[in-house]
């Protein structure tokens, strides 16, 4: 069998990693998808295609690896430009989309981490706090952005979508284990409606894990940490 | 009333990066100088998110994030090009921009302002990005090959700013016998006839550096 010229470092679980296959699957690229085990030694193969920063994913084409995940997204957007275009065409919606999806990935999923490390309930209390700031200020993006249709990227599913829909797993996970309901129908209709659009669009439903898989995960991961450090 | 306004900060570099793009293309914009103990309302009202500079506001309509707004110049204006037509190229240049702002900015910077052991690790980390730059730079003028891209006018903080903050700590990190091409590359640009109208002066520079560090 001849290798693909296409193939992406991954992990399942990895929302940088499931945005990239949404990518590929928007614009039905052809592709291997080598999953990287998460709790192993990292491969071989990703240590040399990622030197710097050894982490998935990384889009391997024609040989020539391209890391971090929205710099994928959009390379891949560049590249394969007769398919649906992930990114917007007019250069000010361009940059809204590249500032919505920096934003969620540098301000609002770091504050996501924190719940995790907060040690006591009024701790958890202040970052539940911030984070819903930061859903009500997405609330508002996706108003903006989607100008009433169904997504941020309006009738077809885009960047923001990709960005902010490969969490979705893991927003379900928070609220399994005790924390806030995000995408509240109250305080966030707009984005409440959106996630359940997103969740069953053609393209991305199956690439987005069931958030029990992704519990049973974040289980394992978290005893297999505590037994290291025991 | 301009169409193109830059709210910025004279010792910011993320500013300094944006103006540089504007002039590249020979964008003709207004200036507006922003006290960032007290910032003014327009700039609060341009970007209530993260409050900060730089801020390109464009037939009335702001973008924020240096790098966003780069890329927004680059799209917009014609002119030489500050990133590469080729996707791959892009993506590279993309890659080497966030390694700057994201891994080498936040290690320099406590190296700087870090006391003790924080303070070496910090050190020893950022030694150890640099030879990746260091690498980059083998057999280029610029990162951007025979001209000024992107990824020069990102990695000015490194050229420009990080020289004053070192030779006032007395830390030797960037220094030629470690790093020769990333020094012949700060020589290069810092003295580019286009660049070097665009710098702060070296005194206004080391006097704001003994306040902030």
């Amino acid at each position: 069998m001849a290798p693909s010229d296409v193939q992406l470092l991954g992990s399942w679980a990895s929302p940088f990693s499931i945005r990239v296959q949404m990518g590929l699957k928007l614009k039905s690229i052809e592709h291997e998808f080598i999953e990287e085990n998460f709790l192993s030694n990292k491969s071989d193969l990703l240590l040399k295609a990622n030197p710097i920063h050894k982490k998935v994913p990384v889009l391997i084409h024609s040989q020539k690896p391209i890391c971090e995940s929205l710099l994928i997204v959009e390379y891949i957007d560049e590249v394969w430009t007769d398919g649906p275009s992930i990114l917007p065409s007019d250069p000010y919606e361009r940059a809204t989309a590249r500032f919505w999806t920096t934003y969620i990935d540098q301000t609002w999923f770091p504050i996501m981490k924190e719940l995790e490390k907060a040690a006591n309930d009024e701790a958890k209390a202040t970052v539940i706090g911030k984070v819903i700031e930061c859903v009500v200020l997405l609330e508002a993006a996706f108003e903006k952005c989607s100008k009433g249709k169904s997504f941020f990227g309006g009738d077809n599913v885009g960047y923001i979508d990709i960005v902010l829909g490969s969490y979705l797993g893991w927003i379900k996970v928070t609220e399994l284990v005790g924390g806030p309901n995000l995408l509240d129908g109250t305080r966030t209709p707009g984005l409440a409606g959106w996630a359940e659009r997103f969740l069953s669009h053609n393209v991305v439903k199956d690439v987005v894990p069931e958030p029990n898989k992704l519990l049973e995960f974040y289980m394992m991961v978290k005893a297999a940490r505590a037994s290291s450090s025991a | 009333m301009a169409e193109v306004k830059l709210f910025g900060c004279w010792y910011s570099p993320f500013s300094r990066r944006v103006e540089m793009a504007l002039k590249l293309k020979g964008v003709e914009y207004e200036y507006i100088e922003e006290d960032l103990s007290n910032k003014s309302h327009l700039l609060l009202k341009y970007n209530p998110i993260h409050q900060k500079v730089p801020v390109l506001l464009h037939n009335g309509k702001p973008i924020a994030e240096s790098s966003v707004i780069i890329e927004y110049i680059d799209e917009t204006w014609e002119g030489p090009s500050i990133l590469p037509k080729d996707p791959y190229e892009r993506a590279m240049a993309r890659f080497w921009v966030k390694f700057i702002d994201e891994k080498c900015a936040v290690a320099m910077w406590k190296a700087c302002s870090s006391p003790g052991e924080e303070g070496e690790k910090a050190k020893e980390e950022a030694s150890q990005l640099l030879k990746f730059l260091e690498e980059e730079l083998k057999g280029k003028k610029f990162f951007g090959g025979d001209n000024i891209g992107l990824v020069d006018i990102s990695a000015n903080f490194i050229g420009y700013w990080f020289g004053f903050a070192q030779e006032l700590k007395g830390l030797e990190l960037l220094t030629k016998e470690k790093y020769p091409n990333f020094c012949e590359w700060v020589d290069e640009y810092v003295n580019n006839n286009f660049v070097k109208e665009n710098l702060p002066l070296k005194d206004k520079m080391i006097e704001i550096f003994k306040t902030l560090a």
